[in-house]
């Protein structure tokens, strides 16, 4: 008898207490990054991917993965990103693209384009994707073929970006930039222009994981970096109505850091090639962070349950330098994986804002690392060859 | 002001721009590479009759008696609407063809 009443009142008390002082609606993703396979025939020496790569047998099967893009659907996302890897790797990607038609989500294909056949591109295209975006190492096939170690790479975009464009998909040129190709970045637009793209990104490499290991290759000099600043800027102006540039910023030297995702858990998420959830790609190089598997959760339960996306959701978690400044909702607190990778703790000042007592330091690593001269990469691979791949 | 479009132009979205209704967030949302647009409601009600057999004229008759409203100035709006779209690459125009008289 006491024990039901007791529960009763602590129903009631949940319940007034829910009343008062309800939580926050939480957000509901646009977008989400599904990372369908780490396996690529390319070594980039900045892969977003982490260091240590998931292989083969460890791969999502196709039905988990279809369950996962309805689970999206109903969350509210609205575009899914079939990326990598190599997303075109997996056999089931039409599969995973219809289903993905049939559940109301706009799909892009993010791919490497090499290995990629007319016969493949046209069944990609039937199966309904709406846009591909298209990566170039360099603008030139010696670039191309030096940075992504892959001889002929280049030639080979280039034939799966007209095919693209004369199957009428959209396209778009991704194109990251580092000190061995920023001086490429008038040449990278003008391919654009030539391959009849719609759209083009032009992304500074961001520091983590295999970028961070090669920072010192990678990173240009600060001359380089405004130069670069400017000449998007003219061109943005200039191709107003032809040619969408969207731009993702360099942050070693500037004075406020990136809005890294908009917001951590604010508006997209990415799914791995073995099914964990994560707020962005790097996250995984945050230690203690639980994240959960799409195996045992699902999608809507990661989103608005998964300790690591409520870590750093919103501003509470914020010190008091982001909590105190009038940027806080503009920037986000800028980007955690940064902030552990520079300052050893994931919940500082990102090193990139001005205000961070690490700023100096930052700026002093990014010199150092643009005068090295260093010109050799740690391409990105397998620590053991991949015997499945 | 002079119409940008033939009234007997035929528009249609352009390969990959989707319109859908969001359950999620009870709105009509415009999809397109890397972009998500809420479109209003007056544009939802052009973008529906966006459907690549539909002429100018057809759309611009049908908002005029659906909302009684002034057909010269729809006739105005659904332009201009029309022609920014056209400037972002989202709606393709291709004129009438015979047959098209018809619908």
């Amino acid at each position: 008898m006491n024990v039901i009443t007791d529960l009763v009142d602590k129903a009631k008390e949940l319940v007034s207490e829910a009343t008062l002082s309800p939580r926050p609606a939480p957000p509901i993703p646009y977008g989400m990054l599904a990372e369908l396979t780490h396996r690529c025939p390319l070594q980039c020496p900045y892969c977003s991917n982490p260091v240590e790569l998931d292989r083969r047998n460890v791969e999502l099967d196709t039905e988990t993965w279809l369950r996962v893009f309805s689970e999206a659907a109903k969350l509210g996302v609205l575009q899914v990103h079939l990326s990598g890897g190599e997303p075109t790797a997996r056999r089931d990607l039409e599969q995973m693209i219809r289903h993905c038609v049939e559940v109301g989500l706009y799909t892009n294909l993010i791919t490497a384009g090499v290995g990629v056949t007319p016969e493949r591109l046209q069944s990609i295209s039937d199966a309904g994707i709406d846009h591909v975006q298209l990566s170039f190492q360099g603008a030139t096939a010696e670039v191309t073929d030096k940075v992504s170690n892959f001889r002929g790479a280049h030639e080979r975009k280039l034939a799966v970006a007209r095919e693209v464009r004369r199957l009428g998909l959209p396209l778009t040129v991704n194109s990251v930039v580092h000190r061995a190709n920023i001086h490429q970045i008038p040449a990278f637009i003008e391919l654009a222009l030539e391959l009849d793209a719609k759209r083009i990104e032009i992304a500074h490499s961001q520091y983590y994981g295999w970028a961070l290991r090669n920072r010192g290759a990678l990173m240009p000099t600060r001359d380089q970096v405004f130069w670069a600043l400017d000449v998007v800027e003219e061109a943005r102006v200039r191709l107003k109505g032809r040619l969408t540039i969207d731009a993702v910023v360099p942050d070693y030297y500037a004075k406020y850091p990136k809005p890294c995702m908009n917001g951590w858990g604010r508006q997209s998420l990415n799914v791995t090639p073995s099914g964990r959830v994560l707020p962005c790609h790097a996250a995984e190089t945050i230690p203690n962070l639980d994240f959960w598997n799409v195996r045992d959760h699902s999608l809507s339960d990661v989103w608005l349950n998964a300790p690591s996306f409520n870590a750093f959701r919103g501003t509470d978690w914020m010190p008091e330098l982001c909590q105190s400044c009038e940027r806080k909702e503009v920037d986000w607190g800028g980007c955690r994986c940064q902030a552990m990778a520079i300052a050893g703790d994931a919940a500082a000042t990102d090193p990139a804002c001005h205000k961070s007592p690490l700023h100096a330091h930052l700026l002093a690593l990014a010199e150092a690392d643009a005068a090295t001269g260093e010109a050799e990469y740690d391409y990105r691979r397998y620590s053991v060859p991949d015997r499945n791949n | 002001m002079t119409a940008t479009f033939a009234a007997t132009d035929v528009p249609k979205l352009a390969r990959g721009v989707r319109l859908r209704h969001d359950d999620a967030r009870g709105q009509w949302v415009l999809l397109a590479p890397e972009r998500v647009l809420n479109p209003d409601p007056v544009a939802v009600e052009i973008l529906k009759r966006v459907d690549g057999a539909r002429s100018i004229d057809v759309i611009v008759d049908e908002l005029a008696s659906a909302f009684t409203v002034d057909r010269d100035r729809v006739a105005t709006d659904v332009d201009a609407f029309l022609a920014g779209l056209a400037e972002k690459g989202m709606v393709e125009l291709r004129p009438a063809v015979i047959g098209d008289a018809a619908s």
